[in-house]
């Protein structure tokens, strides 16, 4: 291995093993870490002392965009651009203008929920030191992996490793940059 | 968990709770304790290797009838809408009945991944991914019939506020046009709902990859996924909204395709009731069909450990529920068509729909109108055919299960056939009545979009794991932090 890892790597076999760990990894004041799950585990959030996501407030915005572009949509289209009588309906009216701007309210919504989500995990990232690792493949199989990335201030080579083997767990490696 | 720092002080008894009683205990949600590696190595399996020959077959039988459908398109563009039996008075014939029936499939897509998901009903979590792969392609065989009834297809663009060279914008007045936008925000907020719920599950193919064209292309649509609790965070906050905008969704689509009948003035479509009564109609065959592809796949793909029967039974009983909703508003819209005094009314319920040769025509002393059938058949498959999910016997027998999804189908699609053709062909004036009879075009074409849905639904079974991997995972005790499969010691001072 040339140089500094990207990290180290501990692998931990239940649910409940890698919820522990993440407790005392938290409550050690690390902050360049990650837990690394097969699927969301209950309580982790909490255990990892996460915030709320901030995700709500994309799509809020999305959605409110979404109403306001259909009802101005409709209203300058209908009613400014082109207007035409029919059936001697108003040229506009928020009621029949409302079905098409509540769709484009979820649209829009559902796009900000969907963006929101990739933009906060800095996704798409096809390159990754983690997913260049054989091992790492099983954390979306039946493994849970925590994972401690070097640059972090308390980060120590032997310390580190001796709190994870601590923790539980049977198979701590180091992750190549 | 909550009280943590706390608990960890205390020196106290383990806590012994008593177990609950033997009937109060449900079946797992997958069956024989099955392990989260099981689970991956089964669902990821069914999209690996070579497929089975029953694939092969069934694919090049949808993609033949595929291009049935595709070559009626092709007829209709270069001779014109006179190839289908559309003539006054009945002016939408098949197509819309196809359209409704198709998009009304859709519904049980989303109502499983997120009305239910709302209601926490974590059975959910084994039949969505499957569920909502139907809606996506369901919303395209829809799709296809308004497109291709317009007559001019090459104008279809016109349906979007797109600015073209007449300068004139839709008319936004119309339910038609209301339509335009909830059909098509529908396709695309399934599409994004299924698509994010597919980004772990496509990481879990990436990582299983033997193949170099494999693992680039799982490895593109997972966008990098990693599994990191930072990104479940944001993940499941995302999807719960996603369920959240998805359900005034699901339940606005129909009622405004429903709008499109009910804002005219005809006698049959002209009913308040249509909106709830439509959005009902599509969950019950929305769920038939669900039924009618996941009973006989659990078995070909060996699933039936985490497809089990309390799944399927737990979809008879919501079949169940919106059949008997939908009878209800049968029974409604002749109580209404009486309590109008409207006689188009009366006449258009009791005369044109209920009047039959043998039994309620003689007796109300009517000769009855040449759809009569078509209304019954809707009845006994809508009304009489669901209520035998009372029984469980007829909820865990496979094939009794299959058979009556396949009527509840039927049903669907004659109460479509009813609502648009019966409506039609006798309205208010008797010199304004017609006879509609569908061509050869008319059924190739609907026959067709069964090959384009089931080629669609094929290929998808071949490359996309049919069940959400991640999701069923997350409902295992084995999950479970707290459960002694998931490594919980008993009686350890965690709480």
């Amino acid at each position: 291995m040339n140089g500094r890892p990207y990290a180290i790597m501990a692998e931990f076999d239940t649910a409940a093993g890698i919820l522990h760990a993440a407790e005392k990894v938290h409550a050690e004041g690390f902050g360049n870490w990650d837990v690394f799950t097969p699927f969301p585990v209950h309580g982790m959030d909490r255990a990892m002392g996460l915030k709320n996501s901030k995700v709500g407030w994309f799509s809020f915005i999305g959605g409110v965009t979404g109403y306001t572009t259909g009802m101005l949509m409709i209203w300058y289209m209908n009613a400014v651009n082109y207007p035409i009588v029919i059936g001697g309906k108003p040229m506009f009216s928020p009621f029949s203008a409302f079905p098409p701007s509540y769709e484009l309210t979820i649209l829009f919504g559902s796009f900000g929920a969907l963006l929101g989500m990739l933009f906060l995990n800095r996704l798409p990232r096809l390159h990754h030191p983690l997913l260049k690792n054989k091992r790492f493949a099983l954390a979306t199989h039946d493994r849970y992996y925590i994972v401690i990335e070097t640059n972090d201030p308390k980060y120590s080579e032997s310390a580190t490793r001796k709190l994870l083997e601590s923790l539980g767990s049977k198979h701590i490696e180091f992750v190549e940059e | 968990m909550a009280e943590m720092s706390s608990a960890a002080t205390l020196t106290r008894e383990p806590l012994t709770i008593a177990p609950p009683p033997v009937e109060l205990e449900r079946e797992p949600l997958v069956a024989n304790g099955h392990g989260v590696g099981w689970l991956s190595d089964t669902i990821a399996g069914v999209a690996e290797g070579t497929p089975p020959r029953w694939w092969t077959i069934c694919f090049v039988i949808s993609a033949t009838m595929m291009t049935v459908c595709f070559c009626c398109i092709l007829y209709l563009m270069s001779t014109g809408v006179g190839v289908w039996g559309l003539g006054h008075p009945v002016m939408w014939g098949y197509a819309i009945v196809n359209f409704v029936w198709w998009i009304g499939i859709g519904h049980a897509g989303t109502l499983i991944s997120a009305i239910l998901f709302l209601l926490r009903q974590k059975w959910r979590t084994s039949i969505n991914r499957a569920a909502e792969a139907m809606t996506i392609f369901a919303v395209m065989c829809a799709g296809i019939f308004p497109l291709i009834h317009i007559g001019r297809i090459w104008l279809g663009w016109w349906l979007f506020p797109i600015p073209n060279s007449n300068s004139i914008w839709p008319q936004f007045r119309s339910p038609l046009m209301w339509d335009v936008f909830a059909v098509s925000t529908y396709f695309t907020v399934s599409v994004l709902f299924w698509y994010m719920g597919l980004i772990p599950d496509l990481a879990v193919m990436r990582d299983r990859a033997k193949t170099k064209i494999r693992k680039f292309g799982y490895g593109l649509f997972a966008l990098g996924w990693r599994g990191s609790n930072r990104h479940w965070s944001n993940y499941e906050k995302a999807y719960l909204i996603l369920a959240g905008l998805s359900t005034p969704l699901v339940l606005s689509v129909h009622s405004i395709v429903s709008l499109d009948f009910s804002v005219s003035q005809l006698p049959g479509w002209h009913t308040t009731i249509f909106p709830p009564y439509f959005v009902a109609g599509a969950v019950y065959s929305g769920f038939g069909m669900v039924l009618t592809l996941l009973v006989p796949l659990r078995r070909m793909l060996h699933l039936e450990d985490i497809i089990t029967v309390r799944h399927v039974e737990l979809m008879c009983k919501v079949t169940l529920l919106t059949g008997s909703i939908v009878g209800y508003a049968y029974a409604m819209e002749f109580f209404i068509a009486w309590y109008s005094g409207n006689p188009y009314e009366k006449y258009q319920f009791l005369c044109t729909r209920a009047a039959d040769p043998f039994i309620i025509g003689p007796l109300l002393g009517v000769k009855a109108a040449p759809y009569w059938w078509a209304y019954w058949t809707m009845v006994l498959c809508n009304v009489v055919v669901p209520q035998l999910f009372w029984f469980k016997w007829w909820r865990t027998n496979m094939l009794a299960v299959f058979v009556l999804s396949i009527l509840v189908n039927i049903g669907m699609w004659f109460e479509r056939f009813v609502i648009v053709v019966l409506s039609l062909h006798r309205e208010f004036i008797p010199s304004n009545w017609g006879y509609y009879s569908p061509t050869w075009v008319d059924i190739c074409q609907y026959l067709g979009t069964f090959g384009l849905f089931f080629t669609f639904f094929l290929l998808f079974l071949r490359y996309i794991p049919l069940i959400a991997i991640a999701e069923v995972k997350g409902v295992t005790p084995q999950a479970d932090p707290h459960h002694p499969l998931g490594g919980a010691k008993i009686g350890g001072g965690h709480h």
